[in-house]
């Protein structure tokens, strides 16, 4: 079974969003990293760069597959995950921890509200896999 | 996530059971049951790969052993006073130079010189020969290998479905299998196979495989091959470091690439020659009449105009199957084959440039997703294991 945190927000697109003030740190789940195996490379923004809510901000690539990740919120990039470069199995190994992705300053917060809860993302993930 | 992905996994992952539509192989239950991740590979539910993971799969392979279930390959018998010369007739490499116990390589050919399919031709008898084909090509092999049949004296018949068919790859093939058989192993030539007892089941043992490595391809009675499968798992320590691991078909494919070998469908198809593949080695152009063989000897005395070739990318990007390769700006042809290779821990792919430019050292681009990333054009077999 997925490891899905309580206290973080979750997209339809397997990203979850952890607030910090007024900034969220992105990355994707537990469950997405295992649907794609092994990442061996992830393509991350520049600090600077805007995204709107749901834009793709970069790509996480398995041995087979290339995924596109989507940031669930708008804003700036004011941080970014530079050692996945090098260790890109954090992704794998601790996809709510080391492996977090971007740092974004938020424009609207709001936005956070509109994502699903642990709850209503177990829900969806299983869904998925019916 | 997921919105965009490669053939093998065309086919979102299904952790439920399997679509009615799909073939499975004798051993599909088993996959299930080992967490095997199954996928729709052209029109069959099979393991993309184990709980382990392709990278660890695919270096267990190159260091120890793997276990590839690869049941799901076509198997057509010719039998007959005619059968050599029929099969002669229909594929470029030359049948008749086989031995009873020989496997060879080879490919069906169009008119044209074009690919129908690749395979391995096995002897028996001089009236008995075995051809192994790819799975998502049996029916249009059949279909092709029927319609060529010139005599009565050439019986063929379409077996897939009585075999299974595994894969044992890795340098510790040979004392895994040994402790399963009496058939003498280490007496097994490359490209030769002997009939015996494994596991107490009449068995084909060939010294084949589609990994780079020495290895051995056990073909058996369909309901066998769980009772092998497992004695093989048994019999290689699974469970250990250093044990057998079951392997998924995402480690088929980067060993195979990291060896070189062609996968139909990309490096070889019907719009593809032998001589442009680099497979001028299978085509015997003296042996006699076949199909494609004056369309091939044409193309060897005009010259071909594009050729495969294999690179490594030399910047940060991950070539992938499908897209374009550039030269000095220009559009020049596209990748085949792209992946990362787990041994050899770099980014690699094989893929057709015009052959003034198919030069080792040759820079080249891919156009990853609308980025030019670099890449050098380097010698085949990227990989090759030590004697």
């Amino acid at each position: 079974m997925a490891n899905i945190p309580d206290d973080l927000h979750y997209s339809k697109d397997h990203e979850w969003v952890r607030v910090d003030g007024n900034v969220a740190v992105v990355g994707i789940t537990d469950y997405a990293q295992d649907s794609l195996g092994d990442v061996v490379y992830v393509e991350l923004p520049k600090v600077g760069e805007k995204f709107a809510a749901n834009e793709s901000f970069g790509s996480v690539e398995s041995v087979k597959a290339v995924s596109e990740v989507f940031c669930p919120v708008s804003g700036e990039i004011v941080g970014v995950n530079d050692s996945l470069n090098d260790a890109p199995e954090k992704v794998n190994e601790d996809s709510y921890g080391e492996g977090w992705m971007i740092r974004v300053a938020m424009s609207n917060p709001g936005e956070v509200d509109s994502m699903l809860t642990a709850a209503e993302y177990e829900d969806f993930t299983k869904a998925e896999t019916e | 996530m997921f919105s965009e992905s490669d053939d093998l996994v065309r086919a979102k992952t299904r952790v439920t059971a399997v679509a009615p539509e799909l073939k499975q192989t004798p051993l599909n239950a088993v996959h299930r049951r080992m967490g095997g991740r199954m996928v729709d590979f052209g029109g069959w539910d099979m393991p993309v790969q184990y709980p382990a993971g392709t990278i660890e799969e695919h270096l267990r392979t190159r260091n120890h052993a793997g276990l590839f279930d690869v049941s799901h390959m076509g198997e057509i018998d010719v039998r007959g006073a005619e059968a050599i010369a029929l099969v002669n007739y229909l594929v470029s490499n030359d049948a008749t130079k086989l031995v009873d116990g020989q496997a060879q390589y080879s490919a069906l050919t169009t008119h044209e010189g074009t690919v129908v399919d690749d395979l391995l031709v096995y002897r028996f008898a001089e009236d008995h020969l075995l051809l192994v084909v790819n799975a998502g090509t049996t029916e249009k092999d059949w279909e092709w290998i029927s319609t060529h049949r010139r005599s009565e004296a050439a019986e063929l018949n379409n077996v897939s479905s009585e075999y299974c068919q595994l894969a044992l790859q890795g340098p510790n093939a040979l004392g895994i299998l040994q402790k399963l058989t009496d058939v003498p192993l280490a007496e097994i030539k490359y490209y030769h196979f002997k009939e015996g007892q494994v596991d107490g089941v009449h068995a084909i043992v060939s010294r084949t495989g589609y990994t780079g490595e020495d290895g051995f391809e056990v073909y058996a009675a369909a309901d066998k091959g769980e009772q092998i499968w497992n004695k093989m798992l048994d019999a290689g320590n699974f469970g250990s470091d250093t044990g057998v691991l079951p392997c998924g078909l995402a480690a088929r494919n980067t060993l195979r690439l990291e060896a070189g070998m062609a996968l139909y469908g990309h490096e070889i198809d019907e719009q593809t020659t032998l001589l442009e593949a680099n497979l001028g080695w299978i085509c015997k152009l003296n042996k006699g009449d076949f199909i494609g063989r004056d369309a091939l000897a044409r193309q060897k005395e005009e010259g071909i105009r594009r050729r495969l070739i294999g690179f490594e990318v030399t910047e940060r990007g991950i070539a992938r199957d499908e897209q374009d390769v550039l030269i000095n700006g220009e559009r020049v042809g596209k990748v085949t084959s792209g992946s990362p290779a787990p041994f050899l821990k770099k980014n690699i792919g094989m893929g057709y440039v015009p052959v003034e430019s198919a030069n080792e050292g040759q820079e080249i681009q891919i156009d990853v997703r609308g980025k030019l990333v670099g890449a050098r054009i380097v010698k085949t077999p990227f990989y090759k294991r030590e004697k």
